[in-house]
């Protein structure tokens, strides 16, 4: 699925030969930040709504044992099938077995970051099973036999006119036609059969109520609601953390959500399934997947509150200016950095060291995760373990020795003004990552201390 | 599980919500501020006939339209609520009462009990929802007390026609779910 044993900058550079595309990708989703912002700033009560939602899920998350048989309680009462899975590979084998009890080789899949996590698409495929992602961005990149990109805005790296040529080949439409309202149109068409044709929709989860076993499902386009209400089989996929304890909590939740990712006031429609509909068959799977280990981790724990609204891509300047594929993992950007690690240190090494560490993405959180830290610790951890490159190791010592020799410091710091000066070919060239896709500044004759130094000698 | 249990962290405690909207603002031109800011269309009408005579001369016959109330004095087709959802995959429209309007964001709240089929909202190409302009509160805070403990299959809040902007940001109305949505606030 993922561009194996490329690292993010490795990624990153490819993404940036495209300059053009890259100012276009990086100002797209400036915008999104800019209407996130707006929208923030007309509730008065934005940051008490933020510290509530952070607050409700510490809560959740030091009493998530007592609130899992909560919700597995009351949906049981509700005639909800509920299975629990301890990894991806589990989730995976009974979806397929629901699949299979019915004796179907199709089924519609809305837009679920868990079953990304998992290779669920890949698996069924391997199964006989074809899936069919409905959310507009999923199935671009479906067709496209790519992953999403963004965990709100999966396609938000292709330009219209390449979706025209995409949707050319694959649904037929007039070569040319790039209209959004044309395409938009034609997909509804397309999907719309699906929706008809299809016996079991699985659906991802944005909220499980412990108090009511009922489960919050948010889109814009619907599409989630139409594969449900169209289906005898109705499968919603979970990962454990994603609890809250009472139906009035919910309420600060949705103010944040849709506010912090795009903007809205709130999704068209946020779903709130109880029982399954007369005749139905609903299954909840509660996946771990390392969610229980990280819990006991007072540094990494946090990172299980997110509620995937993607506020943190749309502000981090690495993301805006990588691309979510430079993150080879379901979930990119910043939250994705501090929670790849976590499932593999060794193939996610370098993802705590795609960030300026500027802060944003923790700005901007509506449960007010450290992300910026939890990178920064993840830095020491994977250091610690040896997960880091050779050329960086060798560097940071030179490093470390350079800066506690004060007179090897300046000595080389003469040197390097001097080498920048009169050979800038030394240092600019291809071995030197720092001058990739950048310019230098120009060096100064003098050093900062030099320059003091004389100061004081002119005041005195 | 037993690792969940083993690997929580001490007990936090919930905080307390205090959080109360502003019930002196105007909430109906908040209301219809916000859903019309999203897509939504708002009428005001004083009598339930109004929606009917909006219905008939909008959406002229032969589109069908799927009625869940019935005393909206027309003659159109009246819901058989046992029907396969499949039946409804040709509904031009579809109207139903929602239970109350949230004027921050211009949801409605609405729940399978108004839906006549689950399908219904979802499946037609132009969605009617008929509310109590009194039924107006201020946030979602007010709205969760509303609603409170009580049971439904499906309850769900619906603001404006389906949407997308999958495709370089550009909004689209009609996704997968309605075209429109036009709201009647009845006095």
């Amino acid at each position: 699925m993922t561009p194996q044993n490329k690292t993010h900058s490795e990624l990153a550079e490819k993404f940036n030969r495209d300059v053009e595309r890259v100012n276009w990708h990086d100002k797209t989703l400036w915008f999104v930040r800019e209407k996130r912002d707006k929208a923030a700033h007309q509730i008065a009560e934005w940051e008490q709504l933020r510290e509530a939602a952070s607050q409700i899920k510490n809560n959740v998350l030091s009493n998530l044992h007592e609130y899992l048989i909560e919700f597995e309680k009351n949906a049981l009462n509700h005639g909800i099938y509920v299975h629990w899975a301890s990894t991806d590979q589990e989730h995976n084998e009974i979806v397929h077995s629901i699949i299979k009890k019915h004796g179907v080789k199709h089924m519609v899949k809305s837009k679920s970051m868990l079953t990304e996590e998992c290779g669920l698409n890949e698996y069924l495929h391997k199964q006989g099973i074809e899936v069919v992602d409905t959310d507009l961005g999923e199935r671009i990149v479906q067709l496209a036999n790519e992953p999403p990109s963004h965990i709100v805005l999966p396609c938000i790296h292709w330009k219209k006119e390449e979706i025209g040529e995409l949707f050319h080949q694959h649904l037929g439409t007039p070569k040319g036609n790039a209209d959004p309202q044309f395409l938009t149109a034609a997909a509804r068409v397309h999907l719309r059969q699906h929706f008809l044709t299809s016996r079991v929709a699985l659906t991802g989860v944005n909220f499980a109520l412990a108090e009511t076993g009922e489960i919050i499902v948010c889109t814009n386009e619907g599409n989630a609601d139409l594969g449900v209400q169209l289906a005898d089989v109705h499968i919603a996929s979970m990962g454990i953390e994603k609890i809250i304890p009472k139906r009035k909590h919910l309420s600060v939740f949705l103010r944040l959500l849709a506010r912090s990712a795009t903007g809205q006031p709130i999704t068209t429609y946020s779903s709130h399934f109880q029982k399954p509909r007369e005749g139905q068959e609903m299954h909840i799977v509660l996946v771990d997947n390392g969610r229980s280990e990280r819990l006991a981790s007072d540094n990494f724990r946090n990172a299980l509150k997110c509620i995937r609204c993607g506020a943190c891509f749309n502000t981090c300047p690495v993301y805006r200016r990588s691309g979510g594929h430079s993150y080879h993992t379901a979930v990119a950007g910043p939250i994705g950095s501090i929670l790849a690690p976590g499932f593999d240190m060794a193939k996610n090494a370098d993802l705590p060291f795609a960030s300026t560490l500027c802060g944003s993405c923790t700005n901007v959180c509506p449960v007010k995760i450290d992300i910026h830290d939890q990178l920064y610790k993840w830095r020491q951890v994977l250091v610690k373990n040896g997960h880091t490159t050779a050329s960086k190791k060798t560097g940071m010592n030179v490093m470390s020795q350079v800066l506690s020799h004060p007179m090897v410091y300046r000595f080389s710091g003469a040197i390097g003004r001097w080498v920048l000066r009169m050979m800038p070919f030394m240092v600019n060239n291809k071995f030197n990552p720092w001058y990739k896709q950048r310019e230098m500044p120009k060096a100064s004759s003098q050093s900062f201390r030099s320059w003091y130094l004389n100061q004081r000698k002119h005041e005195q | 599980m037993a690792a969940v249990k083993k690997n929580q962290p001490a007990m936090i405690e919930l905080p307390v919500l205090t959080f109360a909207g502003d019930t002196s603002i105007d909430l109906k031109a908040q209301f219809i501020n916000t859903l019309t800011g999203i897509g939504g269309l708002v009428i005001e009408v004083n009598e339930i006939k109004e929606v009917g005579d909006y219905i008939k001369s909008t959406f002229p016959e032969p589109a069908r339209i799927v009625n869940t109330i019935t005393n909206l004095d027309f003659g159109l087709e009246i819901l058989n609520f046992k029907s396969n959802p499949h039946d409804f995959s040709n509904v031009t429209v579809a109207i139903m009462h929602g239970e109350f309007g949230v004027a921050e964001n211009g949801a409605i709240w609405l729940t399978d009990a108004n839906m006549g089929d689950q399908a219904l909202p979802y499946i037609c190409e132009h969605l009617v929802l008929i509310i109590n302009k009194n039924s107006i509160v201020p946030t979602l805070h007010e709205a969760y007390d509303k609603i409170g403990s009580s049971t439904y299959n499906l309850g769900t809040f619906l603001a404006g026609p389906s949407k997308t902007a999958d495709i370089e940001q550009s909004l689209v109305l009609g996704a997968h779910g309605s075209k429109s949505l036009i709201v009647f606030l009845r006095s």
